[in-house]
Order: structure tokens, then sequence, then C-alpha cells
């Protein structure tokens, strides 16, 4: 029996990292938004490493809090943990990287959720998808509730006919003995949507006090005060360290001798797992010249047993894993409290989506997160925090927020999706970002708090806070520039010779001193040339100034790649009209249905020939 | 890749004549004002209306001409394509022209696509909608060739060569790249290794390059002339050299009624070969107008052959000519050998002409006239020349993308210790991202392959 429960603007299917976000943003910009999650034990849940940043990610997670998500905020609330981590290989990549205490990271947004006006959470499994004509029209619960509503968007992670698999034993079910949901899926086929399944793994966890660290080298945070979001307070926080250890001889033996009973070699797994996050066992047939694997301890939380054995991710039995765990140094006593797993779940190869995240097929249904073939909890926030911001935007009949190549990593992992074969599932790297220099996390809010603000998800605090940061940038920028020295400047020259930097040959501003490798902004501090001391735009200064030959490469690049990206495609294109184009082409087009010339070159088997005929076909259009 | 600055030899390659680059795009008319001599001091292209000629010399890097040429400008959007658009007429063959072409995307322009020059005039609107499917045929035909061509190119024992480059670019990239993403597995980029694979693949680089030049060299010849005062020996020689050559390919007029031209074969190496016997730089008529011929033609010349008599001496005649020529890739030839009574010393030769190589060699009775086919071959093929199999046509587009690779490990070496990693990334994708327009693949996604092959990475 079907009864009706009400009626939102936007409902979201899914309380993982990209609900979260998408659930946020639809309410925070004034729609009636209902989030719907299979158990509220795990909204907001890590099922995997209690980490969260790193490069590229770092990026994304100061990218969501520009635009005003929340993960950056929640991330700073309950870290415990923080370091900065590829700080000698330039600004581009240096990223943050927290451990977070995965039960405070899940209570704090639930409470941020339920305090939440315009936004109502139930515990339900949303079993269909209702349409009328080609757009989405209400979703309908496992216990017959329907809420009508005017756009969904679907962030069920790897929930959607999730399998668990561990050595011969199998099961149906969610991450961390979850539910899975076992209808929706069929509901999306019928609605025309095509889906696929990948595969993932865990390692096991294991209680902290069977665990003998004197046989392992500790790894310390960070002591400085470091955060996601300029929102945050500069806290010190107690750090936990993390230990490393590693695998030896007698644990790939134990691996080896059991290959006959590993899912990952018998053919019990069909599904396609990530190479960034290969199996324990996939590591050791692999690389079987290495005599060992780094592991990394890493605790779940401050006041849990649980730790995190990164590096072990494994769906052996689990009297294998027992045995290969004691192999390990610091581990020969060790104490089981989860057992390692694989999961395989269904998921919706993303070249059935536009650039928002709205399916090409039902106009309204977004999806974000690992269902789009993703992995990562940052991939999933920075996805489902578009998409809310799409079906918001729909909702309220407004321009769509696209976010390009050149403007953010978000940008990079969307046009990823809706390009690419995704044949794996896809972790962004900073080496899939072509203008990385001008991507990086010191900048997101530079980049991204403006477009925030537009489309009104951006808070007067936050906008306060941003507005005055830049002002100082530009402000001390100018400054910089025109305070000019000369060799005759006594002050400047003798400082320029302590640090064996070359004497001035004629007048130079600060900001071209600064440009000196052995020159850093701090000395100007120090000095007394400088009245500001905000680490933050001290920090923008240096990078701006220092990078500015490689930044300013970038960015001529960029214009160049702007005018492709520009240059739209009409969404009604019939291909099989288009005269000329080879056959790959057209088969590869319509498939993807690139939405300008930019994308359309990116797509796999297109050649600029095939392009130079798209354009003649639409400017013959466009006469007509 | 619409509207951007573009340029193309418009000419087909072949024998001699004129070539004609075209550049079309917003700003052509200001960049090839920048590599443009004009003939009359205070003319400036820039200020010049459409549809003007204006004569004057290309220059090289170093601001030496290259080749005297004619300038035609159109202003948009009356031109072919709608565009600005600049025409060189060069004098001097493919290779002047192909020199120019360079020199010209080196102000920032690259070169067009098959059929750009047409798309773009229909995009502009200069081409009826009614022709687009012609226009179509004309990119799919123009575009389908070239690929063959390229395809055939690269197949064999060459695409072996490249793809050994490939190889060490894509391994070099992964390592900085995964050094990038997973510094935990990974750790600091090994950087001897990473050095050793730059100056492995400059080497690599190079060797393309210069074999690319020298099959270039044999498949569309040079130009050299023969100079030197009357009676010095110039069609003897000449006769030497053709009757030598069995494969003989034709024997033009000069393409004036007093040039003497000859086709020959030095080494396998097709020439033009020049005798300006009828162009003397004789005192009666040092006013007229043969002078500015014959230097014409030393000008566009790739190699000049200078004649001394051993019999006369160093004359006032000799040394008018030297001055002429002495800044061109330049031959010494002492003849007449064979004479008893030799009225030029080394010591001369060296007080006239020092630093110039001088063979000598008799025309008449055939001596050292295998030393001066050595000489030839050495000074056309210059580093070229080394013994090598490599066997491999490099067309310009190629050439450009080989350069561009090639400018970029250059860079990456000399900035390696000063720039982080990332920005260090950008010279050495740079240098792999240019190599993939020969080979035409995505090699963002093989660097990322790669690195899960080279690292064992993850979690
Ligand atoms: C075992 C495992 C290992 C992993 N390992 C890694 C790793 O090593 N590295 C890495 O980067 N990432 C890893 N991940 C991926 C990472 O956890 C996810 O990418 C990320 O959490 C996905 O977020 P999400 O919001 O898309 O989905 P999830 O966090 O999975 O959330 C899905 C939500 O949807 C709800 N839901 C689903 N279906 C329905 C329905 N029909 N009705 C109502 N609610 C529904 C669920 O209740 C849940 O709240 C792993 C994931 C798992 C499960
Ligand atoms: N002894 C000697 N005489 C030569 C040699 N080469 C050319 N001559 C003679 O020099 C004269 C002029 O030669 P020619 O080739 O017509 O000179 P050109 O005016 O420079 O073309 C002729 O009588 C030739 O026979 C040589 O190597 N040795």
């Amino acid at each position: 029996m079907i009864y009706n429960a009400g009626s939102y603007d936007v409902v979201v299917v899914g309380g993982g990292h990209a609900g979260c976000e998408a659930a946020l943003a639809a309410a925070r910009m004034g729609c009636k938004t209902l989030m719907a999650t299979l158990s509220m034990e795990n909204v907001a849940l890590m099922p995997c490493n209690p980490s969260v940043g790193g490069p590229a990610k770092a990026q994304v997670v100061r990218e969501i809090d520009g635009l005003g998500g929340e993960m950056a905020v929640n991330v700073d609330k309950t870290a415990i943990q923080m370091r900065l981590i590829n700080t000698g290989k330039g600004p581009a990549v240096q990223a943050l990287r927290a451990q977070a205490d995965k039960h405070e990271y899940h209570d704090e947004m639930l409470k941020t959720l339920l305090n939440q006006p315009n936004l109502h959470i139930i515990m339900a499994e949303i079993e269909e998808i209702e349409t009328s004509g080609p757009r989405v029209s209400a979703v309908i619960t496992k216990t017959g509730a329907r809420f009508s509503c005017r756009a969904v968007v679907i962030t069920s992670g790897t929930y959607l006919k999730g399998r668990i698999i561990i050595g011969e034993v199998m099961y149906d079910g969610g991450p961390g003995n979850q539910f899975p949901a076992v209808k929706l899926s069929a509901s999306l086929k019928s609605l025309g949507l095509e889906l696929g399944r990948f595969k993932t793994g865990t390692p096991p966890r294991v209680y902290k006090r069977s665990l003998d660290f004197t046989k392992m080298i500790e790894q310390p945070g960070d002591d400085r005060p470091l955060r996601f979001s300029y929102m945050s307070p500069r806290l010190r926080r107690p750090q936990f360290s993390c230990w490393l250890t590693h695998s030896t001889a007698a644990t790939h033996q134990i691996v080896m001798d059991n290959l006959d009973r590993a899912p990952m070699f018998t053919g019990a797994i069909k599904g396609r797992g990530p190479r960034y996050c290969p199996s324990f066992e996939d590591k050791v047939v692999r690389f079987a010249h290495k005599e060992s694997h780094q592991l990394f301890i890493e605790p779940e939380g401050r006041n849990t047993e649980e730790m995190y054995i990164q590096g072990l991710n494994t769906s052996l039995p689990e009297d294998v894993q027992i045995k290969v765990l004691r192999s390990i140094p610091g581990l020969e006593n060790v104490a089981l409290i989860r057992t390692g797993y694989a999961i395989e779940y269904d998921y919706l190869p993303p070249a059935q989506l536009r650039s928002t995240l709205e399916t090409r097929m039902v106009e309204g249904l977004f999806t974000a997160g690992q269902i789009n073939g993703t992995s990562g909890y940052e991939e999933a926030a920075a996805q489902g925090l578009i998409a809310g911001i799409n079906a918001a935007l729909k909702v309220k009949a407004e321009e769509p927020l696209v976010l390009k190549r050149s403007e953010a990593y978000i940008g990079v992992l969307i046009d990823d999706l809706i390009t690419g074969d995704i044949d794996e599932p896809y972790r962004l790297l900073t080496s899939r970002a072509e203008y990385r220099l001008l991507l990086r996390q010191d900048n997101a809010d530079l980049r991204l708090t403006e477009k925030g603000r537009r489309i009104g998800l951006v808070s007067d605090e936050r906008w306060r806070v941003y507005s005055a940061k830049k002002d100082r940038l530009e402000e001390q920028k100018e400054a910089l520039k025109g305070r000019t020295y000369t060799p005759a400047d006594q002050e400047i020259s003798s400082f320029l010779a302590s640090r064996n930097s070359a004497a001035l040959k004629d007048r130079f501003s600060l900001w071209e001193i600064l440009r000196r490798p052995e020159i850093s902004i701090q000395d100007f501090v120090d000095l007394g040339l400088l009245t500001e001391y905000d680490e933050d735009v001290l920090e923008q200064l240096e990078i701006q100034s220092k990078y500015e030959g490689y930044i300013r490469k970038q960015e001529e690049q960029v214009q160049r790649f702007e005018k492709m990206e520009g240059k739209l495609i009409p969404g009604d294109i019939d291909y099989d009209e288009i005269f000329g184009l080879s056959n790959e082409a057209r088969q590869k087009l319509k498939q993807i249905r690139p939405e300008s010339i930019g994308q359309a070159l990116r797509v796999s088997g297109i050649n600029p020939a095939d392009i130079n005929v798209l354009l003649i076909f639409l400017e013959k259009k466009r006469r007509k | 890749m619409f509207y951007d600055d573009i340029a193309a030899i418009a000419t087909p390659p072949g024998e001699g004549g004129i070539a004609i680059i075209r550049l079309s795009g917003g700003q052509v008319i200001e960049k090839a004002s920048k590599v443009f001599r004009p003939y009359h001091d205070g003319v400036d292209i820039r200020n010049k209306a459409g549809y003007s000629l204006t004569l004057g010399w290309i220059k090289d890097e170093t601001g030496e001409d290259l080749d005297e040429v004619l300038l035609a400008l159109m202003r948009a959007p009356h031109s072919y394509t709608g565009e600005d658009t600049v025409e060189i007429h060069c004098h001097g063959g493919i290779l002047p022209a192909r020199r120019c072409l360079e020199v010209v995307l080196h102000q920032g322009m690259r070169i067009a696509e098959p059929g750009e020059f047409t798309r773009r005039a229909f995009l502009h609107g200069r081409l009826d909608a009614s022709q687009a499917e012609a226009v179509i045929d004309v990119i799919r035909a123009k575009s389908d060739k070239a690929m063959k061509l390229a395809v055939k190119q690269l197949s064999g024992h060459n695409s072996e060569y490249i793809n050994t480059l490939e190889d060490r670019l894509l391994e070099l990239n992964a390592m900085v790249e995964a050094s990038l993403d997973f510094p935990d597995e990974v750790g600091e980029l090994e950087y001897a290794k990473a050095e050793d694979i730059m100056l492995g693949s400059l080497a690599a680089i190079e060797r393309l390059i210069q074999a690319g030049e020298r099959a270039a060299i044999y498949r569309e010849g040079i130009a050299a002339v023969i100079c030197g005062k009357p009676n010095v020996g110039k069609s003897s020689l000449l006769n030497v050299l053709l009757k030598k050559e069995r494969a003989i390919v034709t024997s033009i007029p000069g393409t004036t009624r007093d040039i003497i031209e000859e086709q020959l074969s030095i080494k396998g190496i097709p020439i033009r070969l020049v005798d300006t016997a009828g162009i003397r730089v004789t005192e009666d008529i040092v006013e007229k107008i043969g002078v500015e011929r014959s230097q014409k033609v030393i000008r566009e010349a790739d190699l000049v052959i200078f004649l001394l008599d051993l019999g006369t001496g160093i004359t006032a005649e000799d040394l008018a000519i030297y001055k002429e020529i002495k800044n061109r890739n330049l031959i010494i030839l002492a003849n007449k050998e064979d004479l008893e009574e030799k009225h030029i010393t080394e010591d001369e030769l060296e007080h006239y002409f020092s630093g110039v190589r001088v063979i000598w060699a008799s025309a008449r009775e055939d001596k050292g006239i295998k030393e001066l086919e050595d000489r030839v071959e050495e000074m056309i093929l210059g580093g070229a020349l080394q013994a090598d199999d490599l066997e491999i046509m490099v067309n310009l587009r190629q050439r450009e993308a080989l350069t561009r690779a090639r400018k970029h490990l250059e860079d990456a070496l000399q900035v390696m210790q000063t720039v982080p990693l990332d920005c260090l990334g950008v010279d050495i994708w740079g240098a792999l991202e240019a190599l993939g327009e020969i080979t035409g693949k995505n090699l963002k996604e093989e660097v990322i392959d790669r690195m899960f092959t080279d690292f064992c990475i993850g979690k």
C-alpha cells in the first residue's frame, strides 16, 4: 500500500559523503529537502581509511569549503592528526591530510544535518524512482511512503546490490555489514539507465592493545595549527600518531600458499577494482620482487581500540587474514575486531550524465558519489555538493553551476567522469589536472568563494572572512610591487649580502626580490618591510610571486582552452545527420554527447578532422 | 584551435621556384613584422593597407637575413580565410622556405591542420553554406592523406626508435607523477635517474631531428653556386662534376638567360648547381643589373664554391668576389693544381681567406674532385652526417613537435636543481605531450597506467 507522505523540492537518496553535501547544499539554497538513508548509523560513515585529504584530495576539500560545503569544517572539528605533506615538492602538490575520528566525524555531521533548517532526514530504503513524462516526480520507500518531488539526487555509494566477499564466504550486504539496497537498481534500469559492476575492498581492524608499537616507527602529526577551512579556528589539537610497519617474506609466503582460496584469483570477484587501491594479495603477486610492503597502522578515533591497517586491504579467508597479520612485526599477538572484505556493487557508468550530474535520460534525476564510478570520500563529497547545487538551481529555474577543468579539481573530476571511459573506480590524482599550478589548495577560496556566494551557499560570515583576506592580499601585493630599491639602499643590500643573494644591479621591487629562492616573505616581515602578519595572506603573496612565471604560462594555456570550452554543441544535435564524420567518431559522440567542442576534443577516438567537420556542420546549421 | 595564429607552406613541395608561406589569424601581421626587415627603411608592414606587397627579408633568430621575400598582406575580412593574412613569397626554394616557416612559428604560431585555411574561410562566411559538403570533403581528404603519410613514416624501424623514446619519457613522467601523487609509497624523485633519462631522450630527439633533416635534404636537394673570375675553370669544373655523375637529372636552361643551371647529384644529394659564368662580376658591368642578379643567386644558395686560379695568383678581382660571398657557406677550390708554376702559397690563402678550408684541385686532370664532393656532403649534412642507420622522414609538423620536446627537456634540465617538482613537471610533461602529437596517442592516460605498473601504489 503506497501512501502520500509529503512533497519536497529535492530528495537526496543516501547519507554518505555525497548525500550529506547534496542535502545540505539544497537545503541551504532554500529548497525543501528530504534525505533518505538506509540507516542513521551510516550517515557520513567512513567505511575505509579514517583519513581525509592528501594530494588532489586536499585541494578538493578546500574547494568544497570555498563553495560553502561542509566537509572541511567537519574534518577540522574531528581531526586527531593533521599533516602537511609534499612540502618540498611545490605549492601545487602540497597537501593537507587529516586523520579523523571516524565516530566523531559521523556524529558531528549528523548533528549539522539534524539542525539544518529546510532539511528532513528519514531512515528508509528508497526502492523506486517515479517519473512523469521525461521528468522525475517522486520516490517510493520500502514501507510504501511516496514523496513527490521536483528533483532527486541518488548517492547510493556501494550499497546497490552490495555483495560482501571474504574468502569462500559471500553474502549480500553493504559496507560494515549494513543492509544493502536491493530494489533501486531495477527501478533505475527501468528508467533506461545502464548499470555496471565495480569492486572495492578494505583491510582488517585490530585491537590497539594487542599491538607492539616498539617494533614500529612512529609517524607523528605536525605540531602546527593546521586546518582545512578558513572558517575553522586555528587550533593546536592533540596529535594521535600513526605507526609504520611492513610485511615480511613470511607474510608473502602465506599469501602465495593460499591463492587458491583468494576470490581475487579464483574468479569469484567479477567487478573491476581500483588499481590505486589494490588488494594486498594483488600487490604480492604483481610485485613479486618486492621483499616487503609498507603498512601504516592508523587509529580510527581517540576513544576507540580499533586500529586500521593501511596497505592490507584484502578479501582472503578470515583464517588466512589472521595468519597474515601475525607474520607482521608488531602484530605477532594481534586480536582481530573486523575482518577485511571486498564488496561488489552496482554503479552507473557516468557517460550517461551531463556536466551538472543530471542524467541525460531522466530530467531532474541527478547522481553523485561512488554510484558514478568514483571512489573516495572527497570525490563523493565534491560530486554531492555539485549535484545538490544543480538540483536546487534546477528547482529554482536558475543557471546551473559547472566548474571548468581550469577552475577546480572538481571540474576535472566531473569532466573526466562524463567524457572518459571509466572502466575502474575513478580516483582523482594531481596528474589528471592540466593546470595543476593554478589549482592549488592554498587558493581554492580565491577560486571559488565568489561562485559559492552567487548561488547563495556562502554565508555572510564566510563572505566577510573571504573579502577581508582578499582585500589584504591585493593591498599587500600592491605594496610589494610599489616598494622598490636600488643598489644604493644600504639596508636591503646588506640584507641580501647576508643571505648570499646577488646584489641588486638596478631598481627592483620587493615583489621581484621575493622571487629569489633564498628569500622568503618572512624575511620582509622580520625586516619590518611589511605590515602583514596573517599567515594565509603571507603564504599567498609568497606563492604568487615565486611562481609567477609558471603561473602566467598556465594562465595563457587556460585562455586557449577556454575558447574551445566556450564553443557549445546544442543538446539536440543529430550526429547521424552529419556528413563526413568517421564511424568511430559518430559512435563516440552519440554515446558521450559532449556539451562543447572542448569536451569533444577530449573524447578518445575523436581526431581534429572530426572536430573540423563538426564545426562546419554547426556553422551551416547556424546560417540556416 | 579556432582562431589562433596558424602558418603553413601553401605551395606543394617540389622543384625550386617560389614557395609561399601563408599565415592567418588575429596577430599574424604583428608577428610577421617581428621577423621581417623591409627593403626600404621606415616601412612598417603593420601600417600597410590590405592587398599590399612589400619587398624585404625574413630574418633568422640572430637577426641575419635568411631569404629575400615578397610579403603580401591582406586584412580581415578581405582575405581567403576572412582573417588577417600574410603571404610570404620566398625565392629560394623549399629549404629556405622551411627555415622561414620555422622562424615564423617561433613567434608563437602553430602549423595549420590539413584543410584548416578552408575551414576558417567557411566559418568566417567567406564560403557559401552550400559549399559546406565540399569543404568537409577537402578537410577529410587532406587529413586522411596526411594521416596515411604520417603512419607510413612512422612504420617499421622508425617506429621502434620513436617508441623507445616515448617509453623513456613515459617512465620519466610516471616517476615524477608518482612522487607527487603518492609520496608515502614512492618517496622522493630519483633525480640522478631522471637526469639520465632526460639526457638520453634529448640525444634521441636530436638524432631524430638530424636524421629528418638529412632525409629532407636527400629528398628536396640544395642549391649551390660556382663562382670565380673568368677563365678560372668554372665550366671545366661543372663538366667534371656532370661527367662523373651518371645520373644527370636534367639540364634545364637557367631561369634567366645568362644563368646556367644544372641538376646533378653529389653523393646522392640532389644539387641545383648554378655557374655564374653569365653574371661575371667584372668592372665594366659593376653598375649593371648583373651584379644584383649574381648577388641574389649567391644569397639564395645553400653552398658557394669559389674558384681560384693557381696560375694567376690571387688578384684584386678574386678579392672583390670574395667580399660578396665571404659570409656564405663556402668552399674554396684552388684550381689548376697540375700547373708547374703555382702562384698562390698556403700563407697567402691563410692571409686572405683565413678560416676557410681550401681544396687544391685540377678540373682538367680530375684531381681533388673527390675531396670536393666529400666536403660538400659534410657541409650540407653537417651534424646530420654521422654514420647513422636511422632513415626517417620528419615532416615539418613532426619536426616542430620534436623541437618543442627538445626545448622542454633543455628547460627542465636547466632548472632541475632550482624549481620544485611540480614546476619541473610542467616541462617534463610538455616534452611527452609534444611527442604525443607525433604518435597521436593520449599519453596522459598512459602516464597514469605506467605509474601503476612501475610503482606498487595503494593503501
Ligand atoms: C569496503 C570499502 C572500501 C573502500 N576503500 C576505499 C579506499 O581504500 N579508498 C578510497 O578512497 N575509498 C574507499 N572506499 C570508498 C569510499 O568509502 C566511498 O567512495 C565514499 O564513502 C562514497 O561515498 P558516497 O556518499 O558515494 O556513498 P556511501 O558513503 O557509500 O553512502 C551511501 C549512502 O546511501 C544510502 N543508500 C544507498 N541506497 C539507498 C537506498 N536505496 N535508499 C536509501 N538510502 C540508500 C546508504 O544508507 C548510505 O547512507 C571504500 C568503500 C568501501 C565500502
Ligand atoms: N691547367 C689547367 N687548366 C685548366 C684547368 N681547369 C680549367 N682549365 C683551363 O682554363 C681555361 C678556362 O676554363 P673554363 O672552365 O672555361 O673557365 P670559366 O671561364 O671559369 O668557366 C680553359 O682553357 C681550361 O681548359 C685545370 O685544372 N688545369
